[in-house]
């Protein structure tokens, strides 16, 4: 095995990564679990190289894993078996927990590294009527705003009411029924929703009707239960007192809800709605089936065709045309773009409840 | 707020009392209230209507009207297979990787950082399916080429590792491990917030007992969270059986039934395959898709159902 290095500052945090003491016999100097992992690295990186293996993945892997036995046996020497076993799991579930995170950082890196290859002037202002190989994305930003908006003014209504039905009014089989089923919506693919939109209008507007608002009513079959989920939860924290004071001075119910616990929850409604926005501005497969693919802009959600961000993505991958990676260039692009806007919503919200915050204790 | 509305007097009172405006005021709010309640209801009623309308067509048709020439079930059958075999691939794979993230963020990473962490996690939920089937097909599929063509050599007597190892990595396993990533904020969910509620007198108990860390979480956090996690992983598989476009972009589909998770010949699923072929369908061929969400709606309902279920007895509890 190899020596541990010295301890360093980093390493003397460690304290609280390990198990309460309970000695049996000698413990181990605090920095022996991440000692012991450099060790293992630094030993594995020069043996693959020296075997000519090398690379980052294989390096990270076996240093872990020889990382890991290596404190086990060192623990049990001088701790016993119990320690020793305590030290190896805690160190299985952090380099788990690594392995999880690690296609998050690389799936951020890769889009922007190769988003920003796509990204010009052209492609936040013009559209692709006519173009061959090029064009922008303009119609897809507007595509994917007015589609998310429009499946927001159908679901937030619905969404608040039926929340402030549940938290408010609800009681009897029909409030279980709702709790149960919202529930249950909230498993609906994604695939299953636009499907639905589409063999609802395909009645009343006959085979391969495809519009912007087929869209949203789509993304609104995804999106009533979680914006349900999130206004239950800040509606349930409002405190009674507050209702009950406003009952005392004789405001009806109704008035109550209005001016009293909305207001309260203010925050928390913005803040869910938002974040139920982020989850569906990226669908794809819903709009696959509901609003088509074309290459013009169009804002008018119930005429024609409507393109968007994920489908313009989907489509530039699937049908690259003749300049192959210009296309894959604006594909990555159009996700890159799909991503700021998740990320940019987010932070509104995450703002928006910060700020507005009402304490409610 | 207003302040002369919310002053009583006497008349107000009375106003209410005998029904008057305020009690409309009441009656036209709890209304839209039970209006949107049911409304929502409906919406679910009619997400099952519809596609059994739409889909009806199909399933009564004869083989020969159908795209392919053959019987309804002979058609839907390798998609279900293939969707089942992605979905229950996915949970195998983020199951004990969320039950680790949760670990780690309940009860192993410093209180200070562990919120965090947790936001981390949620991030991976919320980054759209289309750029994870781009990542897939782009980044992770080229890096699992060398892996796979390994597990062929040295596992390849496994049914699943059989081969030939595809070259572009468009296969089960990548689909596989791309829907375990997007379940995986899914399932680590509900087990952080049952791993958190763990009792603390049950955990100090442990430990003052004299158990490790390791040894209060085996006796003590695991048992409590069981259920919970099973209906997590529930949710997860969920989730997994309805994904569409990862699925389209990353697997390359050639129709069979088989377990072989590497080859370059493998079964589509529902989603991926309604995802691909309905903008280039028209007539019957759209209501055979239609009908194939219908059993995929079943299939994730009664899933759903069951995680739902295991849910509910356990809060009770």
């Amino acid at each position: 095995m190899t020596p541990p290095p010295p301890a360093d500052a980093a390493v003397l945090s460690t304290r609280s990564l390990l198990a309460g003491e309970g000695h049996r016999g000698g413990t181990l100097p605090s920095w022996a679990p991440w000692g012991a992992l450099g060790g293992a690295l630094v030993f594995c990186a020069a043996a693959l190289a020296a075997l000519g293996w090398f690379t980052i993945a294989l390096t990270l892997v076996f240093g872990a894993l020889i990382g890991i036995v290596a404190v086990y046996a060192w623990s049990r020497a001088v701790e016993g078996a119990r320690r020793a076993k305590d030290r190896a799991i805690t160190m299985a579930i952090a380099s788990a927990f690594a392995v999880a995170m690690a296609p998050l950082i690389s799936l951020l890196y890769e889009v922007v590294r190769r988003g920003v290859q796509g990204l010009s002037w052209e492609f936040f202002t013009s559209d692709a009527r006519g173009v061959v190989g090029g064009g922008g994305a303009e119609h897809a930003i507007v595509g994917t705003l007015v589609i998310a908006g429009c499946a927001a003014l159908i679901s937030v209504p619905i969404g608040i009411m039926a929340a402030i039905y549940l938290n408010e009014y609800g009681r009897g089989p029909l409030r279980r029924a709702l709790t149960f089923f919202v529930d249950v919506m909230t498993g609906i693919p994604s695939i299953v929703a636009g499907l639905f939109a589409y063999a609802l209008f395909e009645l009343f507007f006959g085979p391969g009707i495809q519009m912007g608002i087929m869209g949203s009513v789509a993304l609104s079959v995804l999106m009533i239960p979680i914006v349900i989920r999130s206004a239950e939860e800040v509606l349930k924290i409002v405190p009674n007192h507050l209702r009950e004071a406003s009952y005392a001075l004789g405001t009806p119910k109704w008035k109550t809800i209005a001016k009293v616990v909305l207001p309260t929850a203010f925050a928390g409604l913005v803040t869910g709605v938002m974040i139920a926005i982020a989850r569906i501005v990226g669908e794809t497969a819903p709009l696959l089936v509901t609003t088509g693919v074309v290459d013009s802009l169009n804002a008018n959600p119930f005429q024609g065709r409507m393109q968007n961000l994920a489908v313009y993505a989907y489509n530039e991958y699937r049908s690259p045309g003749v300049m192959k990676q210009a296309s894959y260039d604006r594909a990555w692009a159009a996700a890159l773009t799909l991503i700021a806007i998740v990320m940019i919503l987010n932070v509104i919200a995450r703002l928006v409840y910060r700020r507005y915050k009402t304490e409610t204790r | 707020m207003a302040h002369f509305d919310t002053t009583t007097n006497a008349g107000q009172i009375l106003a209410a009392a005998s029904g008057g405006r305020r009690r409309r005021g009441d009656r036209i709010f709890s209304n839209a209230a039970v209006v949107a309640a049911v409304t929502i209801l409906a919406l679910l009623v009619g997400v099952a209507v519809f596609l059994v309308t739409e889909g009806f067509p199909a399933l009564t048709a004869s083989s020969s009207e159908l795209p392919k020439g053959e019987s309804f079930i002979s058609y839907v059958a390798p998609l279900a297979f293939g969707t089942c075999l992605a979905g229950v691939l996915a949970m195998i794979i983020a199951v004990p990787l969320a039950i680790a993230v949760a670990l780690f963020i309940t009860h192993i990473a410093p209180a200070r950082i562990a919120m965090t962490l947790g936001y981390l996690v949620d991030l991976l939920a919320a980054i759209p399916s289309i750029i994870y089937g781009l990542w897939g097909i782009f980044v992770l599929g080229p890096a699992a080429v060398p892996v796979m063509k390994w597990l062929e050599e040295k596992l390849g007597f496994l049914p699943i590792f059989e081969g030939p190892a595809s070259i572009t990595g468009r296969t089960m396993l990548v689909v596989g491990l791309v829907l375990a990533v997007m379940i995986l904020p899914i399932v680590s969910a509900v087990a952080r917030e049952v791993f958190s509620q763990t009792p603390r007198k049950l955990q100090e108990g442990a430990q003052a007992l004299g158990a490790t860390r390791w040894e209060m979480i085996r006796t003590t956090v695991l048992p409590f969270g069981k259920s919970s996690v099973i209906s997590g992983a529930m949710l997860g598989l969920g989730r997994a059986l309805g994904e569409t476009m990862a699925v389209a972009i990353i697997l390359s589909v050639s129709g069979g039934v088989t377990f072989n998770l590497i080859s370059q010949a493998n079964p589509s699923t529902i989603a991926a395959n309604v995802a691909l072929n309905f903008p280039e369908s028209s007539g019957l061929a759209i209501n055979a898709l239609i009908a194939t969400g219908l059993v995929l709606f079943a299939i994730t309902l009664a899933t759903n159902f069951i995680a739902r279920m295991i849910i509910a007895r356990s809060e009770v509890r």
